[in-house]
């Protein structure tokens, strides 16, 4: 896939289609790839697509597109997802990017593979169903879906949304996946359990901001938690109220308009399961509003911001046994 | 020298911790952490800490001083809430952290001596632990640590089922005091084995021989205006992980926080890497992320040796290769700075 990749990059660039390519480069061992814009077919040395290109390249595009030339992009079914949603937000113009939609099977977490006790890792090569991975210490042996990292295990769609040219197989929307299966699981708790499963988790960010950067939700030119005028800006949380308020305020901002990509959990250097706080939105909305995907669907209203006379009434919050 | 049989050391954690406080890593939901001793607790075997030790004697948040205001009496009571003179050992600090101290007290002991800082530094005894197990992303000694024997108040080595003690000051010698109660002495052969072979795998990791001599040969203006920075920064997120988790990153800023009665006046830590950074009233020097990227990197492989006598800001912990979200990192830049040959 990633010569095919790099071939079909070098014609485009060639044939003056495209100025830029967006993708992924390699890295010192061969999990540390970093997105990056490739400026010419001598750069595409670098260009790497394997397990390991977890990154959403799609909120990079908005920079791109402002720029001289089209931009080409590949992007996988997630990052297809943000990319249409930041189309919608009038974020990216759509004229300067064309998109190619390759397959993604899942990709592996280097952290789930050291969770297992295999450190030093060196390099790590695909054989069928297992990575082998070479290591400071010898050589072992991991399964794929052991590696795989969780928003991948729990996969919401295979397919693209949006996009100029197909290379591979297009894949399908996953009715079954279990990704709302944590969050009952918070629901189903008391509401002490539940506050003490969120203050264990929030106790640990050092708001190094990670999460907010990544998300292709989260475009403000200039963050309200940046703005020095804005009364509430801090590098650090002062109280511990401060520091749950931090992700709620931000999950409340991207409601409706996340479309559950997970880089949030991807990025946190505090391994604090952001999603989850995502996810209880959306699973809110499919169920006040219907079944709703940001990202989708380019012209349907989103729920957050339409209004129709069966809207669910604000009564529902006491029927789910909020305090009166 | 001192030896205690692994076994043996909650039984030395508790007679300290019995005294004053202790923390040592221990494995959490966000890897190995520091955390104070409690009975029972069992200590982290991984090679470091997720976060570095600076956060002992530089924390996130230190409150500086609260200010109440009472608007009836038309008066302001200044409220002193310091607490940074209370002892405490921390146990298993890495070579790395270690010469990370030192670069701090560059920073914070020198004219005008940082009191919060210094009253952290004289109240702590460190005690540090030779690397057994290094990782990839390790690469001190090429900031000419030796991973097998940090220094600090008191240095130990797991060498098999035994732990091998040698107080270095005389905080320490008061610690190891503690050892030699429930330990026995012991013959420096075992340990000087182990620090061969650690010496040996240290040798062997992939990234300790980035070319730092032909970035300091070079003139400051020529490492400033290289090219490579154009393309570095681009898919920097602008976060401040790397140096939220660097252990040599000192910037802090000071902020207020109001509250009802009064202000909370904090200092926390900053990053080069966000957009307010040393704003002035002007605005920013540092306009796009790509100065801001360069800041972070020619701070610590340029500015700050050129000031402290060839003493690079990094002492190669790797902590910025494993938490950076897009792993863009030092090893990189400076790779792409020094040249590859």
């Amino acid at each position: 896939m990633q010569e095919a990749m790099i071939a079909r990059a070098k014609e485009l660039l060639a044939d003056g289609s495209v100025s830029r390519v967006m993708g992924w480069k390699k890295g010192e061992f061969s999990y540390d790839i970093s997105p990056a814009v490739f400026e010419n077919a001598d750069q595409l040395v670098d260009f790497v697509y394997d397990d390991f290109c977890g990154a959403n390249v799609s909120k990079y595009l908005i920079n791109e597109s402002k720029k001289e030339g089209k931009i080409l992009a590949f992007l996988k079914p997630c990052d297809s997802y943000s990319f249409a949603q930041l189309l919608k937000e009038h974020r990216i113009d759509r004229e300067k990017v064309y998109v190619i939609g390759i397959p993604s099977y899942g990709k592996a977490d280097i952290n789930k593979i050291r969770a297992k006790g295999i450190d030093g890792v060196l390099g790590i090569k695909s054989e069928g169903t297992d990575f082998i991975v070479d290591t400071i210490y010898g050589e072992e042996k991991i399964a794929k879906f052991e590696a795989m990292s969780e928003r991948c295990l729990t996969c919401k769609s295979k397919k693209h949304v949006d996009v100029d040219e197909m290379m591979g197989e297009e894949g399908e929307w996953n009715a079954e996946s279990k990704r709302f299966d944590k969050v009952a699981e918070l629901e189903a708790m008391t509401p002490d359990e539940r506050f003490e499963f969120w203050r264990g988790e929030l106790s640990r960010c050092i708001r190094c901001n990670a999460c907010r950067n990544v998300c292709p939700a989260c475009t403000c030119v200039s963050c309200v938690f940046d703005n020095p005028n804005s009364d509430i800006n801090n590098k650090a949380a002062a109280s511990s109220f401060e520091e749950n308020m931090f992700h709620i305020i931000r999950a409340f901002h991207v409601a409706g308009r996340c479309t559950d990509c997970g880089e949030c959990s991807r990025v946190c250097p505090q391994n604090i399961p952001l999603h989850l706080l995502n996810r209880k939105f959306i699973k809110d909305i499919n169920e006040l509003y219907g079944q709703y995907q940001a990202g989708a669907n380019a012209d349907e209203k989103y729920p957050m911001v339409n209004f129709t006379f069966d809207d669910c009434e604000p009564g529902i919050v006491y029927k789910r046994g909020g305090n009166q | 020298m001192v030896k205690l049989n692994v076994s043996k050391l909650n039984d030395f954690f508790a007679a300290i911790a019995a005294e004053e406080k202790l923390y040592i890593p221990v494995d959490s939901a966000d890897g190995a952490a520091f955390r104070p001793y409690e009975a029972g607790m069992e200590m982290s075997k991984a090679c470091n800490s997720t976060r570095s030790a600076k956060d002992f004697f530089f924390p996130q948040v230190e409150n500086l001083v609260n200010f109440k205001v009472d608007h009836n009496k038309k008066s302001i009571e200044i409220i002193d809430n310091r607490t940074e003179a209370e002892d405490f050992v921390i146990f298993g600090v890495r070579a790395c952290d270690m010469a990370s101290f030192e670069i701090l007290d560059r920073v914070y002991l020198s004219d005008p001596v940082d009191s919060y800082y210094k009253n952290r530094r004289d109240h702590g005894v460190i005690v540090t632990a030779a690397c057994g197990r290094p990782q990839e992303t390790c690469f001190c000694t090429a900031f000419g640590i030796d991973a097998s024997n940090p220094a600090g108040d008191v240095t130990t080595w797991f060498v098999g089922d035994d732990v091998y003690f040698k107080a270095n000051t005389e905080k320490g010698e008061a610690l190891v005091a503690k050892v030699a109660a429930i330990g026995e002495s012991a013959e420096e052969k075992p340990v000087e084995d182990f620090k061969a072979g650690v010496k040996f795998m240290m040798g062997r990791l992939p990234i300790k021989d980035i070319k730092l001599d032909k970035i300091s040969a070079r003139g400051l203006m020529e490492n400033f205006n290289s090219p490579i920075w154009d393309d570095e920064f681009k898919t920097c997120l602008g976060c401040g992980t790397c140096t939220f988790v660097c252990p040599t990153c000192q910037c802090f800023d000071v902020r207020e926080f109001k509250t009802n009665e009064g202000v909370i006046r904090f200092r926390c830590w900053d990053s080069c890497m966000y957009s307010d950074f040393t704003q002035m009233s002007h605005g920013n020097n540092r306009v796009s992320q790509k100065e801001r990227f360069r800041q972070r990197f020619m701070h610590k492989l340029v500015y700050f040796p050129n000031n402290n006598e060839g003493i690079y800001g990094c002492v190669g912990c790797g902590r910025c290769l494993r938490s950076c979200p897009q792993s863009l990192n030092i090893v990189k830049v400076a790779k792409a700075l020094g040249g590859k040959d």
